[in-house]
């Protein structure tokens, strides 16, 4: 729009932008140009599968509604008070996002792994974890709650303390307060937190292989078939797998979108 | 009905010490006070938002000090109104009703009631972010007095208003305290303090330095912030009258318009330009506007009032004048002109003013 020597720096960084989208794009493209329908259509009447993105896509939602009870209210807590260490208690939230996967998947069974105390009382009421849709998820949760404590944390910051303060005024209790006014005013971040958990969650590879190769999630049968019968086998897996989670993301998004408008 | 004993808190720099005041049933009281003097601390801490470091806080003879926020019974109004902005007028007006046991339709029925007496009952389905000004604030009001506390703490609550909203809403704050609701009323603006008031406190520096009636603390003002509209010396209740005939040219014209009215109290009548009906009224007059001569002036003011020095005094903004005409009446003048006209203590004098010198407050 501006002419002269700005004009020349903003085309140079709309180039580099253009740049960035094709190095997404393209290899994700890529992954469809050489497929036909048939194929996709073949490819989901696999048991193998189809049974792998179901588990894929509920272990993470699982994890995510469990670990968004603990979460949310942690988060609040983050948001609102003050207390020694705060800036210590943020940092390990954040660890997750820090270490590599596979070395969190091996610190994870340590703890979870039947020897473990942990391990061996879940075994005793009938949970497994290593080897076990408990294990899978603990995984995804380990690599992907941070996205939704600091994604509810930001939005509960945000909303205006005072709002929290009249409500109490007006006798509610600080559970009710917390329910009624917090959340739904933080709606929004809370949402997309627990989008980007769930989203973060199904596409965990490195910490899940660790803790459980069978039952067998998306991300790991592409492994296993790319490694065992190379690319071509592992294509049509692979884009019926993004395709799905696309699917999701923007149905999400819209519906996200569509609350909010009618919120005003 | 709600005392306060040597209230005190500390937070960071700020330090609210030795609060002491107390309200009377059924009265409107305000607490008037710059910005930064500790006005919403105190709310604040009233109504346990801020945990009190000293002090104590009685409501209905009970001490309240360590009471938990949710059961104080002192209902509070912010001055941003806080509204739930994500419910409905509706829902927000009964909030603070639903988990205390009541019926569906007892709460419905009060949120009518409500709603007929503020005048929001055509508002109750829409959200707050489509709401006016004063919308939002009558909603505020209904919300708070819902939980039908004992009394009511208003922060700034015609700050934010336009001219039209805000004189409703006076109207309605004092509909409510004739009603015996006792109120506290927080505001910078001795405006509000004085057509609403019937007793008033200053807050400077984190201390209520006076307590009393309006007339009182402008006529002996004990604060740096009261004097510095120590204009405000002359302060008298009494009547408007805007029908023609009451003389003059001009003195008709309906309410609303600005024109020229008369404002009788006791033996003094002023000529004033005011916009208000005929009707109960405070007028006030800041000293440094009235002109004192030793003869009759030959000017364009149009009240004049011939009396005698009672007192001269000098004061930070220079030397005032007190004269009897019937009240008392202050000029501000420089001590030059002291010297100049002779004016001494027992001299007859005249002193004028100018119609639109006189500001006429709704009472």
């Amino acid at each position: 729009m501006n002419a002269g020597r700005t004009g020349t720096a903003h085309l140079v960084f709309m180039a580099f932008g253009g740049l960035v989208l094709l190095f997404i794009i393209a290899p994700l493209a890529g992954i469809f140009i050489n497929l036909t329908p048939g194929d996709l259509v073949s490819t989901a009447r696999e048991h193998e599968v189809s049974a792998s993105i179901w588990l894929t896509l509920a272990a993470s939602m699982g994890a995510t509604a469990l670990f968004a009870i603990l979460a949310i209210p942690f988060a609040w807590i983050l948001a609102r008070r003050e207390f020694r260490f705060k800036q210590l208690v943020n940092g390990i939230v954040d660890l997750p996002i820090v270490i590599p996967h596979s070395a969190a998947g091996i610190a994870l069974i340590g703890v979870l792994s039947p020897d473990s105390f942990v391990g061996s009382a879940a075994e005793r009421i009938g949970i497994r974890f290593v080897g076990g849709v408990a294990g899978i998820m603990a995984a995804m949760a380990f690599v992907s709650v941070p996205f939704l404590v600091n994604a509810a944390r930001d939005g509960f910051a945000a909303v205006p303390v005072q709002l929290e303060k009249a409500a109490l005024n007006l006798g509610a209790s600080p559970l009710r307060v917390f329910l009624t006014i917090s959340v739904p005013a933080a709606r929004r971040s809370i949402l997309s937190g627990l989008v980007l958990m769930w989203a973060r969650g199904m596409s965990e590879f490195g910490a899940v292989i660790v803790i459980a190769y069978h039952p067998m999630i998306t991300p790991v049968l592409l492994y296993e078939r790319f490694g065992a019968f190379g690319l071509r086998y592992a294509r049509p897996v692979t884009a019926l797998f993004i395709a799905i989670c696309l699917l999701f993301f923007f149905a999400l998004r819209v519906m996200a979108g569509r609350r909010r408008d009618a919120q005003g | 009905m709600l005392r306060v004993e040597g209230l005190g808190k500390r937070l960071g720099d700020f330090v609210m010490e030795d609060v002491t005041f107390e309200v009377a049933e059924g009265e409107y009281f305000v607490l008037l006070g710059a910005s930064g003097t500790g006005k919403t601390v105190l709310l604040e801490t009233l109504t346990g938002m801020l945990a009190a470091d000293s002090g104590k806080i009685f409501l209905g003879g009970r001490e309240i000090t360590r009471e938990r926020i949710q059961r104080r019974g002192i209902g509070l109004v912010f001055q941003n109104q806080a509204l739930f902005p994500h419910m409905t007028v509706r829902k927000n007006v009964a909030y603070g009703l639903s988990g205390r046991g009541l019926g569906r339709e007892r709460i419905g029925r009060r949120v009518l009631e409500l709603a007929e007496e503020m005048e929001i009952g055509a508002l109750l389905g829409r959200l707050p972010g489509t709401l006016s000004g004063g919308e939002a604030q009558r909603v505020a009001l209904a919300r708070a007095l819902a939980t039908g506390p004992s009394c009511l703490l208003l922060d700034e609550p015609l700050s934010s208003l336009d001219t039209g909203a805000r004189s409703r809403m006076r109207a309605l704050l004092r509909k409510l305290n004739r009603k015996n609701m006792t109120v506290i009323h927080v505001t910078h603006d001795y405006e509000e303090a004085i057509s609403l008031g019937t007793r008033m406190g200053i807050m400077e520096g984190g201390r209520v330095v006076q307590v009393d009636t309006p007339e009182r603390i402008f006529m002996y003002p004990r604060s740096e912030f009261v004097a510095r509209f120590t204009g405000i010396r002359n302060f008298f209740r009494g009547r408007i009258r805007r029908d023609g005939a009451a003389g003059g040219p001009g003195t008709s014209g309906a309410a609303g318009e600005p024109g020229e009215a008369l404002f009788e109290s006791g033996p003094m009548v002023f000529h004033v330009t005011t916009d208000l009906a005929s009707g109960p009224g405070t007028a006030v007059i800041r000293s440094e506007d009235v002109t004192i001569s030793a003869l009759p002036p030959q000017t364009s003011a149009r009240n004049v009032f011939e009396g005698t020095i009672i007192d001269i005094c000098r004061n930070r903004l220079g030397t005032e004048i007190v004269i009897d005409a019937g009240r008392e009446l202050a000029a501000l003048v420089t001590p030059d002109s002291v010297e100049r006209l002779g004016l001494a203590v027992g001299e007859r004098v005249y002193a004028s003013m100018k119609a639109t010198a006189i500001q006429v407050l709704e009472e």
